[in-house]
């Protein structure tokens, strides 16, 4: 048995590991931005986000990895998006009777998973092409990549838009007077409301990414 | 086996389109009771809330006849319409009809030997729709509580009408000017106050920053849902 069938052989272990770094789906496929910015406002349903994520994409790459020597190339777009859709809205549908509140959550998002170019991307550009095994790694890592980076910029947008983290008050509590306030507030500073709109989380991203390819000598870009 | 045939690319798509439809109805038929009974508990925790009892969305169930007493459904004049039930209106669709034609429900709470008033809210918010629960005291006039919720506001800004701090403030605003007078010139309801509310003011609460477009549509349910009591109010003074 060749050391490439392992389960765990180096090029999986690569699957796992490329897409959350040197390969990540946001900040190098430059995939998948739109929910970076949309849900990234609060931290709680930035994970919730990216968890439903890492659930879809599995099963989707894991489904059309099996199924693709039987679909038609004509059609295989729609087809994909087919067992998306049906996957998030099965999901959903599971959710509202059994974890009423996860679903409430989710329900703002449900139709940004099913539009995220990541699970549409990777479908396309590897679960077609690759066995299922892989395709479920494939999977794990670049939903890994995209949760990492929904965090990060969470983190930041949380804690400087409103002070807080996972709703709890970090930098102290706001009252109505200076006099009132507790932690930083007590001092005049004030929360940067600009960072919980969508123009601040695309600048968030940017430092990312030019933090990111500063590190990693694999993304330099030569001349 | 080609499969980029015409024949195949057809039976694959009706076979995959009649597995797929018949996966979804399957999971919404088998899990609607479950489902329904979520949002049947979660709109009676939210009433419950609105008095200031807090239970769990499974115990709300349980305790609801407990709290509350009466469950009327009104006709635009005030007088009570005996055939309907009020817990089944739904007022996303209610509201579409013509003032005359609609049913208001109210809920009639006694908390702790306190009567108490609590009338459904339902509105347009930012980008989808928002909803809530506003209880009156005895008086009918002094707000005891307010729960508020969202469809699709935005996270941070307009969905801070969940929070906590958002809806406490409403507790011991008034909605008349004068006590026991319960005509449309007494009625100013409780609004949102873009800066933020004066100290004092009974009858204004603080905006979210950022948040207005939400805050002020907010306001505007309120209002509109709230002026069709009136009638009911005035008659049973």
């Amino acid at each position: 048995m060749s050391e490439d069938k392992a389960l765990f052989s180096k090029k999986n272990i690569k699957l796992l590991t490329d897409p959350l770094n040197d390969n990540n789906p946001i900040t190098v496929q430059v995939l998948g931005i739109c929910s970076a910015l949309a849900i990234t406002v609060q931290l709680k349903p930035a994970i919730v986000m990216a968890v439903a994520v890492m659930f879809v994409l599995i099963f989707s790459n894991l489904i059309i990895s099996l199924l693709r020597n039987l679909i038609p190339n004509r059609i295989r777009i729609i087809v994909q998006l087919l067992v998306v859709a049906a996957l998030v809205i099965i999901v959903d549908q599971i959710l509202k009777a059994y974890a009423f509140d996860v679903s409430k959550q989710l329900s703002v998002f449900v139709g940004l998973i099913i539009t995220n170019c990541i699970i549409m991307g990777r479908l396309e550009a590897f679960a077609l092409g690759n066995k299922p095994w892989a395709s479920v790694l494939d999977a794990i890592g670049n939903s890994g990549g995209y949760a990492i980076i929904l965090i990060i910029v969470a983190f930041f947008r949380e804690l400087l838009g409103s002070g807080k983290l996972m709703g709890y008050e970090i930098l102290g509590h706001k009252a109505k007077t200076i006099a009132e306030s507790t932690g930083l507030y007590h001092y005049g500073y004030q929360n940067n409301g600009f960072m919980l709109l969508s123009p601040m989380a695309l600048i968030v991203l940017g430092i990312v990414i030019w933090v990111q390819r500063s590190k990693n000598r694999k993304l330099i870009e030569q001349h | 086996m080609n499969t980029n045939s015409n024949s195949y690319t057809f039976i694959f798509a009706i076979v995959l389109v009649t597995v797929v439809a018949g996966l979804l109805a399957f999971t919404a038929i088998k899990l609607k009771p479950k489902q329904e009974e979520n949002v049947r508990n979660e709109k009676m925790q939210s009433i419950l809330t609105s008095i200031g009892v807090e239970e769990s969305r499974e115990h709300s169930g349980k305790v609801f006849d407990k709290f509350i007493k009466e469950q009327i459904a009104l006709k635009s004049d005030g007088t009570v319409d005996m055939e309907v039930d009020a817990f089944t209106i739904n007022l996303k669709n209610e509201i579409k009809k013509d003032p005359n034609q609609q049913r208001y429900p109210l809920y009639i709470a006694d908390n702790d030997g306190k009567k108490m008033y609590i009338i459904p809210l339902f509105g347009k918010g930012l980008w989808d729709d928002i909803w809530g629960y506003i209880a009156l005291g005895e008086d009918k006039n002094t707000i005891i509580g307010a729960v508020f919720d969202h469809k699709g506001e935005t996270p941070g800004l307009g969905a801070e009408i969940r929070e906590s701090w958002f809806e406490e403030q409403f507790t011991g605003k008034k909605i008349f000017t004068k006590p026991n007078d319960f005509t449309t010139n007494n009625f100013v309801c409780v609004h949102t106050v873009k800066g933020g509310a004066k100290a004092g003011d009974e009858h204004g609460v603080d905006a979210i920053s950022g948040g207005t477009v939400t805050s002020n549509k907010l306001s505007q349910m309120i209002e509109e849902r709230m002026k069709h009591y009136l009638p009911y109010f005035q008659k049973n003074k």
